[in-house]
């Protein structure tokens, strides 16, 4: 059974449809890809699936440690301790809050101490602390930003704050990571430095990843397979070389030849 | 940043700070600067930054707009005043203090859980009405001593009791908001669909923060219905409310140093302008304005006073020889 099986996954705002039964199934270790045209629904699937939304018909099931169960229409701080994890497109960082504690925070749901610790700062809550800060900084390391701990999130660089969204979501020690546009803003550079990085993280961790993105070298170069959404359908799925050569796929993208 | 050398660190200066601030308004008593009169400004002072501190964890740190503080506060006060007039015993005031600030957390999850799906402007109604209830509730009973109120209640509290309450409270919730629990409270005020999708229940994380603002803000009526020896209805009105708001927003929300700040200078500010008898409320309705045009974030923002913080501060303006 794969990792995680979407089945006839539908979402309709009122009249609209933005996501209409979508099939999918992703295997354990697999890096895919979404991709589609804008307003396709891919970060609304996204959205279905981390339980930002709930369904309006269909099944998500997702299959780890030897365990499956049925997670749609579950809270999305119940589908995080499930283990999938997300960033988000437009970045949804702690702005206010320190590098250290927005990483700090993405741990909470794993936290050895009770409220009574946290009111006493008992030798219990000094020793998880310590975890904590050691596990966050080693987090950080990947992406080069333990230096920057104590600086506010909204002070990195874009770049940075893309990468900050990323340790985060890494933080809550997730099976499935789900990347939302992780490379939006990106110069050719970064976004090669950050493909280097998804590809990494994934032989490191052990770790299933699904992304969205528009940058097609990015997606061309890692993405074992590729689902294509248009108009919250399925529209193909496959190999990058495949997709590319889909006629379907070019003509969801650049418009049918007269 | 080490975890055990920054506690060692901390622990110094909360007792630096705290026995400091004993030491100065103790000597000030002995020295017969502060009389009785002076010294229910310090009661204020003292009774203000327990309930701001508890309001500050609900509105500054988790973000939840509530202007229902007067009803805990209340609750407290009601409870420990019915049990020290029954049995005037210091053991009846204690009881009265923790039976209340108990009372008053109960009461804030009950309130808590239906309310706190709302937001903003919304959640600060239903707070609003939640207050009114209990003081309508207080003004009809026989326990409460109706609209009359409660009078003659016993005088607990001295100035080495206010401390000790005021100091405890404020280092239990600064060691909640410096801890993983705190920090998820935190974590809701910045984005609330980032906190819930990294694993936090945002429901309760904001039913806790509100029941822990609730009891301090029970323990705070307590100390009131001791101190002013009477308890009215209409003490406990939309206006106290604002009243504990205002130190919150005027000390910055999101800052336990401001909290302290605000309640101090307001209450000064209160006892200084006594004397301008009719022009004491414009007056300070014009200072107000005033700290608002040219501080909106607060007094102190959402920074805490560190001495660390301060020295690296003046390192930063002394010119880097590179």
């Amino acid at each position: 059974m794969a990792l995680l099986t979407v089945k006839n996954l539908t979402k309709s705002f009122g009249g609209l449809t933005a996501v209409s039964d979508v099939n999918m199934q992703i295997e354990e270790g697999e890096l895919v890809g979404l991709i589609g045209p804008n307003g396709a629904g891919k970060t609304t699937l996204f959205n279905l699936l981390t339980g930002v939304y709930e369904p309006t018909t269909g099944k998500v099931i997702l299959n780890t440690h030897g365990k499956e169960r049925e997670i749609q229409g579950k809270k999305p701080y119940n589908i995080c301790g499930e283990g999938i994890a997300r960033t988000f497109q437009n970045i949804r960082l702690f702005k206010e809050l320190s590098v250290l504690d927005n990483v700090r925070i993405a741990m909470h749901q794993r936290v050895g101490y009770n409220m009574m610790d946290a009111f006493l700062h008992t030798p219990k809550y000094v020793k998880e602390e310590e975890r904590m800060i050691k596990e966050a900084e080693e987090l950080l390391d990947i992406f080069h930003l333990s230096h920057k701990k104590f600086e506010k999130a909204k002070n990195l660089p874009y770049g940075e704050q893309r990468h900050l969204e990323i340790v985060r979501a890494m933080a809550t020690k997730p099976d499935l990571l789900l990347l939302d546009e992780p490379a939006a803003g990106m110069n050719p550079n970064e976004t090669a430095a950050l493909t280097e990085t998804i590809a990494q993280l994934r032989r490191d961790f052990g770790l299933t990843i699904l992304l969205i993105e528009h940058d097609m070298s990015l997606v061309m170069k890692i993405c074992e397979r590729i689902y294509v959404l248009n108009y919250g359908q399925m529209l193909a799925k496959g190999t990058p070389d495949e997709i590319r050569n889909n006629k379907q796929v070019i003509e969801a993208y650049l418009g049918e030849e007269r | 940043m080490d975890v055990r050398q920054s506690r060692k660190k901390n622990t110094v200066i909360t007792l630096v700070l705290a026995l400091g601030s004993f030491a100065i308004v103790q000597g000030l008593i002995m020295a017969g600067m502060i009389r009785s009169y002076q010294m229910v400004t310090v009661a204020t002072i003292c009774i203000n930054i327990i309930l701001a501190a508890g309001l500050n964890l609900v509105t500054g740190f988790t973000g939840q707009f509530s202007l229902g503080h007067a009803g805990f506060m209340a609750i407290g006060a009601y409870v420990c005043a019915i049990l020290t007039l029954r049995d005037g015993s210091m053991g009846s005031f204690f009881i009265g203090t923790i039976l209340g600030a108990v009372m008053a957390a109960l009461c804030g999850v009950l309130i808590g859980i239906p309310t706190l799906r709302l937001k903003g402007d919304y959640l600060a109604i239903a707070t609003l009405g939640f207050a009114e209830i209990i003081r309508i509730f207080a003004q009809n009973l026989v326990i409460t001593g109706g609209a009359a109120g409660l009078s003659g209640i016993p005088k607990f509290t001295n100035w080495p009791m206010l401390w000790a309450f005021t100091v405890v409270t404020l280092i239990l919730i600064i060691a909640f908001i410096k801890s993983s629990h705190g920090r998820a409270c935190i974590a809701i005020r910045e984005d609330e669909i980032a906190a819930e999708s990294m694993g936090i229940n945002t429901t309760k994380y904001k039913v806790m923060a509100f029941a822990i603002g609730a009891f301090f803000a029970g323990v705070g009526g307590a100390l009131y219905a001791s101190t002013f020896y009477i308890l009215k209805p209409t003490t406990f009105g939309f206006m106290k409310s604002i009243d504990i708001l205002m130190v919150v927003v005027l000390g910055g929300m999101g800052s336990m140093t401001g909290t302290v700040i605000a309640a101090a200078v307001l209450a000064i500010i209160t006892m200084l302008l006594q004397s301008f008898s009719e022009l004491r409320m414009v007056l300070y309705a014009i200072m107000l304005v005033a700290i608002m045009l040219f501080r909106p974030q607060g007094l102190m923002g959402d920074r805490e006073l560190s001495v660390p913080g301060f020295i690296k501060k003046r390192q930063k303006k002394a010119p880097k020889a590179e």
